[in-house]
């Protein structure tokens, strides 16, 4: 290598203009399963408006890497955290002891691997992170529950009904109403766990293509065991294995010329 | 090897076991069956409107079983009043709040014996506390606040494995949209529980309504005459509770009553009564069933 240096650092300077806002910092990031420490040290941005994802093998901690975010482990005894998750841009610290979980749900939308929208109406569904939050307006909550319906595209799909069952839904809709569900409530990071492991080929494509639209409005953060879709979907992408994070990087360079060979052996599938 | 004989042989037992299991079967279903059509049989001729609009009497033929199964009613309505929201309070208490520990175990474990206690004990203990410590006398009160007691553990029970049939995915569905432990509760575990619920607790109360030796120690009267007064008044404010301090009898009561006569007349009005209370027991037990019909089609995970 034998450029000037000057102009190595315009190239870092280019590249940090490139990179776009944080809307979360990780900042060594430890989980314990009572005494099972199952992340180490994780340490990582999340962009602003950018897809990251998050792929490893199987029981490499990327689901429980991602319900740290929401503080979903809050829901079982025994569990614990130590790091910071934190979030802008009013730079709270989401796993703090004085931060309470709803707060951190109310901000923090999910999407789950099976979707598992509530026994209730199609419109009931989506209404009711805004009835939770006690929106008493029964014409705002019409408004809020069309809106988000249109921006998971289903919109079309079930405006003529909209107080039948959910259940009704074919498989990949139902995932598209569980994402309006957590649209409604206008949250700044979106979670995907596996949304698509469920799913056939088609409707895996159309959740796809409303997470790239979605991508406009809100940052979002997907596990995918599925390395096609993480180089399809994402911005950024995290290789953890055994609960620490490999590498992390633009997606294009950790999948072309991944710095670690436990990627790159990940990657081209001489392992996992 | 002959497989031939071999499957022959094999098929033999199975032949074999189906029979017995069908014995087994038809024991039960045979002798419960011929119970009821004797019992129909020999009281058919007492079964008609009368019967169900008079008052003991000593002579078999004007007896009926209104303040009985006034009083069975009446019963039946303050033990679901008080039974079911403590149990179903109880059960989603053990099973979304509290935290699982020895504490809990031991309380869980215990519930489960107390199903098991001999109804007697429940009378005995009901006689001391809610007849004489609390003076509510041998009264419908007393009686519901027993067999209320005696069926919480059913309720409790049946509150607890309807919730645990609910995925834990729902759960996480509301939570992850920030709502409280109470609304999820509010929301979802007990709106996609209560067809269990209602199950377990209709159950409680067929078991409840047949009930007579807690009754008996408490003190029901064998023989009454009157009804309790009314619980709605002319006067403001419009109702009464006087109707729970009212003695009262029972159907199993008046049954048990009728048998212990000498006159064979009397044992076709036992008979008769008899009938009466496994209908409404069967009813309950079918209401049970449509009500779970009803509640879970619209439920599906």
């Amino acid at each position: 290598m034998s450029a000037p240096d000057t102009l190595m650092s315009q190239d870092l300077m280019q590249e940090a203009q490139a990179a776009p806002a944080s809307k979360a910092e990780v900042d060594r990031l430890d989980f314990y399963y009572g005494d099972f420490r199952a992340l180490k040290s994780i340490s990582m941005p999340v962009y602003d408006r950018q897809v990251t994802a998050l792929i490893g093998p199987s029981g490499c901690g990327k689901s429980t890497f991602l319900r740290c975010f929401n503080r979903m482990h809050d829901l079982y005894p025994g569990n614990r955290y130590a790091g910071r998750i934190v979030l802008h841009p009013d730079n709270s610290d989401l796993l703090a002891r004085e931060v309470d979980p709803i707060e951190v749900r109310m901000r923090l939308g999910m999407v789950f691997q099976k979707p598992n929208p509530f026994p209730k109406s199609i419109f009931e569904n989506v209404a009711y992170g805004l009835r939770v939050r006690g929106e008493g307006s029964r014409r705002r909550i019409e408004e809020k529950v069309e809106q988000a319906l249109e921006d998971a595209a289903l919109f079309d799909e079930v405006k003529d009904r909209l107080h039948e069952p959910a259940y009704n839904l074919s498989g990949g809709q139902q995932q598209r109403l569980c994402i309006a569900r957590a649209l409604a409530t206008d949250p700044e990071l979106l979670l995907f766990d596996e949304p698509t492991s469920a799913l056939d080929p088609i409707a895996t494509a159309s959740i796809e293509e409303l997470i790239h639209d979605l991508k406009k409005r809100v940052t979002i953060l997907i596990v995918t065991h599925n390395m096609q879709q993480a180089a399809r979907v994402s911005d950024y992408t995290a290789y953890m294995y055994l609960g620490e994070l490999i590498e992390f990087g633009v997606t294009d360079e950790l999948f072309i010329k991944p710095k670690m060979k436990q990627t790159e052996d990940y990657i081209t599938g001489r392992f996992g | 090897m002959n497989v031939a004989k071999d499957i022959q042989k094999r098929k033999r037992h199975e032949a074999i076991f189906a029979v017995v299991g069908f014995l087994a079967l038809m024991i039960g279903v045979l002798t419960f069956v011929a119970l009821f059509i004797d019992m129909a049989i020999k009281g058919a001729g007492r079964l008609d409107w009368d019967f169900f609009t008079s008052f003991p009497s000593r002579r078999a033929g004007q007896a009926g079983i209104l303040s009985a199964w006034v009083g069975s009613t009446l019963v039946m309505l303050v033990t679901a009043f008080f039974a079911v929201p403590l149990g179903v309070a109880a059960g989603v208490y053990l099973e979304e709040y509290a935290r699982k520990n020895w504490l809990t175990d031991l309380i869980e474990i215990n519930i489960t014996n107390l199903a098991g206690v001999p109804s007697i004990v429940y009378g005995l203990l009901a006689l001391g506390l809610f007849v004489y410590q609390f003076g509510f006398g041998q009264s419908i009160l007393s009686a519901g606040l027993t067999l209320a007691l005696l069926i919480l553990p059913v309720v409790i029970v049946a509150t607890r494995e309807a919730i645990r049939s609910i995925p834990q995915s729902i759960r996480e569905g509301s939570y992850a949209l920030g709502a409280t432990q109470w609304q999820t509760v509010r929301y979802h575990i007990l709106p996609y529980s209560s067809a269990g619920i209602l199950t377990g607790i209709i159950i409680g109360m067929a078991r409840a309504i047949g009930e007579t030796a807690p009754i008996i120690t408490i003190g029901a009267l064998t023989f009454i005459a009157f009804l309790p007064p009314a619980p709605v008044t002319a006067q403001p404010p419009f109702f009464s509770v006087e109707w729970l301090f009212s003695p009262f009898t029972v159907m199993p009561i008046q049954m048990f009553n009728w048998t212990s006569r000498p006159e064979a007349a009397f044992q076709v009005n036992a008979a008769a009564a008899g009938f009466v209370l496994v209908i409404m027991t069967l009813a309950m037990n079918g209401l049970a069933i449509w009500l779970r019909y009803r509640l879970r089609r619209n439920i599906k995970w």
